[in-house]
């Protein structure tokens, strides 16, 4: 396994790229008129979990973009995903 | 391979790819007959496994109607007519890719029939979890509904698609668990090292996506090269891109090296 410093050496670059993606992104959305849309809370509801101390980050934004209801729907509203729960 | 090109062959061969196993699957649109699902079949069974030959690589396939298009029971059964037809060619390793997509009443019907059909002809069973928002309520409705089935040995079943937040739930309910990579949606390569750096190597093996989407079927040697950047060890490259996959494929009698 490599230590934190070989890796921050290999993706910390990759990592601060897409970090300034995300931020360009929200403000873009920002500077864009339109209603409000529940993905961009989902978006924002998600930014939190990554100031926290704790190794499943990615778990803990996987289940928040997640359909936690457990009962089975009767038909289906459409075949895709949009990446977050809409209904 | 049926939605990428003969080049695409060619590029895995060149990265070492031995055998390849295709689900049965979505064409990007929905078939307009069982009719279609009957040309597919013969193309899955018949035409892939020449073109693949062509490059020296071993192609076998899974045999369903795909969850997408499994929400109009009556269509779906139809299809699934078909299958006995095809179930003892060559290729054939089992009953795949079946499970939900929009976790609807209908697709888990049919998802239990399939289940049935694999086990009235004892084979492997490939499992599709459906896509984001839906994965992980869908991964536990396929867990409860695989869990009624006393006979079906759970060995013999691999979920595909986890992530990082349904994989500990496949794992510690005794199933295979594959990680599908993507550029975008499901795992990255990096991804997927992480989930093998946190619950281990057994039991769990990585896929290329090669749909008709956004997808790399050379994901798997990229993810390899990753891992030994990382600093894995070339037994543990080897033993979830081949050891593990031979390990579960051959449990079907036509998987053959």
């Amino acid at each position: 396994m490599l230590s934190k410093k070989e890796l921050l050496d290999m993706q910390f670059i990759d990592a601060r790229a897409r970090l300034i993606d995300l931020a360009a992104f929200l403000d873009r959305l920002e500077r864009h008129e339109g209603a409000d849309d529940v993905r961009l809370r989902y978006l924002k509801d998600a930014l939190p979990i990554l100031q926290e101390n704790r190794a499943d980050r990615a778990k803990a934004v996987l289940e928040k973009f997640s359909d936690h209801s457990v009962e089975l729907s009767e038909t289906a509203p459409f075949q895709g995903a949009s990446g977050a729960p809409i209904s | 391979m049926v939605s990428r090109t003969t080049d695409d062959y060619e590029k895995l061969a060149l990265a070492g790819c031995e055998a390849l196993c295709e689900p049965a699957f979505w064409a990007g649109f929905d078939r307009s007959s069982a009719a279609g699902f009957y040309d597919y079949f013969r193309q899955l069974t018949e035409y892939e496994p020449k073109r693949a030959a062509r490059y020296g690589i071993k192609h076998f396939c899974w045999l369903c109607i795909n969850p997408k298009e499994a929400d109009d029971p009556g269509f779906a059964r139809e299809v699934m007519a078909l299958i006995p037809e095809f179930i003892n060619r060559e290729n054939v390793l089992g009953i795949g890719e079946i499970g939900l997509n929009k976790n609807t009443r209908s697709e888990l019907k049919i998802f239990e029939e399939h289940v049935q059909i694999a086990l009235d002809y004892d084979l492997p069973v490939l499992i599709h979890t459906p896509h984001l928002e839906d994965k992980l309520k869908g991964t536990k409705l396929i867990l409860d509904s695989l869990a009624s089935f006393s006979k079906l040995d759970r060995s013999k079943v691999i979920i595909d698609h986890v992530e990082e937040h349904t994989v500990a739930h496949v794992l510690n309910a005794g199933y295979w668990a594959g990680m599908t990579l993507y550029p975008e949606s499901k795992c990255t390569p990096s991804r997927a090292i992480d989930i093998l750096e946190v619950y281990g190597s057994e039991n769990i093996w990585m896929n290329s996506a090669c749909d008709w989407g956004v997808s790399d079927p050379m994901a798997v040697p990229k993810c390899a090269l990753e891992m030994k950047r990382r600093k894995h060890s070339p037994e543990l490259i080897r033993k979830v891109t081949f050891d593990n996959p031979e390990k579960f494929l051959s449990q079907s009698p036509r998987f053959k090296l």
